[in-house]
């Protein structure tokens, strides 16, 4: 009973993870808290829903495609309304990406509804020492670890990889050595939003998605950003994985209806605690 | 304190605003009267929230969590059978306690997380008000002993208690505005560490402001489950309304006495047009809203050559930082 819970959870584990990367990013590199995140995970999971159902395009072939559009998004945003406001005090920086998710998420209802929707799909389910577990969930919770994976492994080796970082820790260095910083923060933020949507079409394949979802896919990048500290790869992993456990564990031992409310608990108890998240010091990839 | 000639006129203008209010409840029909709580209270959070936010520059996203205590233990305590005005008393004691459970730990925090610990806040409280059925009625709701009386006095009643209350809020914002703790979380909002240089005990002041602007906020609340007689988790800790409140305050001006009358007043009117008139996409248009005020409102974001319009009505020069050089470089 109590490896199935913790099965579950790590295969939740795994989407928050993939979820909370690129909020975790633009948090670290931009120090914007972006609010515009849940409706961008929903974003893409409405995109990859159209592809799939209306034009009966293969799974395939749309999610990428959605990630994609996602990414000119986020980059036209960032470059467009966010770079203009950028050094302004956090207060006008995150009421600002909370009127953008208002914008966009009514648009959403407007365009794609407000009923909830999800892929039918039905791969079978994996059994193993007495655990079950349907296949598309693990190949969900794959593409997301993957995914973030190669996130961590650009941000270490590529070029741009290393002038995001170069930007995170000193911006007017990066700026003196050839970093052309508004390009990289827009970068940046398409980065996170490419994320989002990657997590957006994992969702739409495991549970219904709604525009009212957005909401709470952004608690979750909260909880899991400030459990793994600012910007760590790494620690989006570990705070994914952790969450996806403890909400598991939870739901086990005090309801379903607590387990929300132990992460954001969880959250607290740390952010008062290690303001640097678990994954400690700087975590500079 | 200090009064001076200026200062002597604005109380005297804000009090004769509140006497015209209170004159007009005689004359105003249920409708107007409607409004015009809804005004109050929201006039009275902006005020609440100014001390924190303006004055002390803290992006405190609380108020709501505050409102939501002061609903719930004023609820809570009438329908145990408290009477009306001590249930308020005791929603604003609860607010100050929480504010001060709150405050402690939260108030060491810096910049972002200090707003994601007070947003968490917010979560938190309502996902523990839905759960806590037997104490708050979780989703079902809690019922409260109706105001006795006919509609129209019910409501000139209710009426009359926001702006009470308000008046109460616009008189301690004037007071902070010109004393010395005033001046001390002003200094806390320019350099914190400049300021506990000069003796300021800082975490005492913050912890102070917090407390006011949570009493504050409570007794709001507690007045406003009073009026409803009904209290559901998602009404009392509305996430939207958590941030709707700053960007009154920043419509207005931030750290003045009359910022937050102005915002709240202008935010309210232009909600009833939207509500009125594009049901279908108000939360798009409020957005609109919002990133309208961000971007034309603080001064010299982008450097537009009206900005002077503006700033006449905002009177918000003292309170936001010069965009500095970099802005420029990185747009």
């Amino acid at each position: 009973m109590i490896s199935q819970y913790i099965v579950n959870g790590l295969l939740t584990g795994g989407l928050y993870a993939c979820l909370a990367v690129g909020f975790s990013l633009v948090w670290g590199v931009l120090n914007v808290v972006n609010m515009l995140h849940g409706s961008m995970v929903v974003l893409g999971a409405y995109f990859c829903l159209y592809g799939v159902q209306q034009l009966g395009l293969p799974l395939y072939a749309v999610a990428p495609v959605a990630c994609v559009i996602l990414f000119v998004f986020g980059y036209a945003i960032q470059r467009g309304l966010l770079n203009r406001v950028i050094t302004q005090p956090i207060l006008i920086t995150l009421t600002l990406t909370f009127g953008l998710d208002l914008i966009v998420n009514n648009l959403i209802i407007h365009v794609f509804s407000a009923t909830p929707q999800s892929l039918v799909t039905n791969f079978g389910t994996i059994e193993f020492a007495g655990v079950r577990v349907p296949v598309v969930r693990v190949g969900g919770m794959l593409v997301a670890v993957v995914l973030t994976l190669v996130l961590y492994w650009l941000l270490r080796h590529s070029k741009i990889g290393r002038a995001i970082i170069a930007v995170r820790m000193d911006r007017h260095a990066a700026a003196l050595m050839g970093i052309r910083i508004p390009h990289i923060y827009a970068l940046t933020f398409g980065i996170g939003a490419f994320m989002a949507g990657a997590a957006g079409c994992a969702m739409a394949l495991i549970y219904p998605v709604t525009p009212m979802m957005s909401g709470v896919f952004l608690g979750k990048a909260f909880v899991i950003c400030v459990l793994g500290g600012l910007g760590s790869v790494p620690g989006a992993i570990i705070g994914g994985l952790v969450l996806g456990v403890v909400e598991g564990l939870g739901t086990l031992t005090l309801g379903q209806q607590w387990a929300t409310s132990v992460g954001f608990i969880m959250m607290m108890a740390v952010i008062v605690l290690f303001p640097t998240g678990i994954m400690g010091k700087k975590g500079y990839e | 304190m200090i009064i001076d000639r200026a200062f002597a006129l604005k109380i005297a203008f804000g009090v004769l605003l509140f006497a015209c209010g209170a004159g007009l409840s005689a004359v105003l029909d249920n409708y107007y009267l409607q409004v015009g709580t809804t005004l109050a209270m929201l006039c009275a959070l902006c005020w609440a929230w100014n001390i924190v936010g303006g004055y002390m520059g803290y992006p405190a996203l609380c108020m709501i969590s505050f409102f939501g205590i002061g609903a719930y233990a004023g609820g809570i305590a009438q329908a145990a059978g408290v009477s009306e005005s001590l249930a308020w008393l005791i929603a604003a004691g609860v607010g100050a306690l929480f504010a001060l459970l709150l405050g402690v730990p939260l108030l060491r925090l810096k910049g972002h997380y200090f707003a994601v610990g007070t947003i968490a806040s917010v979560e938190v409280l309502r996902e523990v008000a839905n759960n806590w059925e037997q104490l708050t009625g979780g989703a079902v709701g809690l019922n409260l002993p109706i105001h006795a009386g006919s509609p129209d006095e019910v409501g000139r009643f209710f009426y009359l208690a926001m702006l009470g209350l308000a008046f109460l809020a616009f008189l301690i914002t004037a007071l902070v505005d010109r004393t010395k703790f005033g001046f001390g979380l002003r200094c806390i909002r320019q350099n914190e560490q400049a300021a506990s240089m000069v003796g300021i005990d800082v975490f005492k002041y913050k912890v102070g402001a917090f407390v006011l602007t949570g009493v504050l906020g409570a007794a709001t609340g507690a007045i406003y489950a009073s009026m409803v007689a009904f209290l559901e988790p998602k009404d009392a800790f509305n996430l939207i309304m958590t941030i709707e409140i700053p960007v009154m305050v920043m419509l207005g001006g931030m750290g003045t006495i009359f910022g937050p009358l102005i915002g709240g007043v202008s935010y309210v009117i232009l909600k009833e047009f939207v509500w009125a008139y594009f049901i279908n996409w108000h939360s798009g248009i409020l957005g609109l809203i919002v990133v309208t005020v961000i971007y034309f409102l603080p001064v010299g974001v982008l450097g537009l050559t009206w900005r002077d319009i503006f700033k006449k009505l905002g009177a918000s020069k003292s309170t936001r930082p010069a965009t500095s050089d970099i802005a420029r470089s990185t747009s």
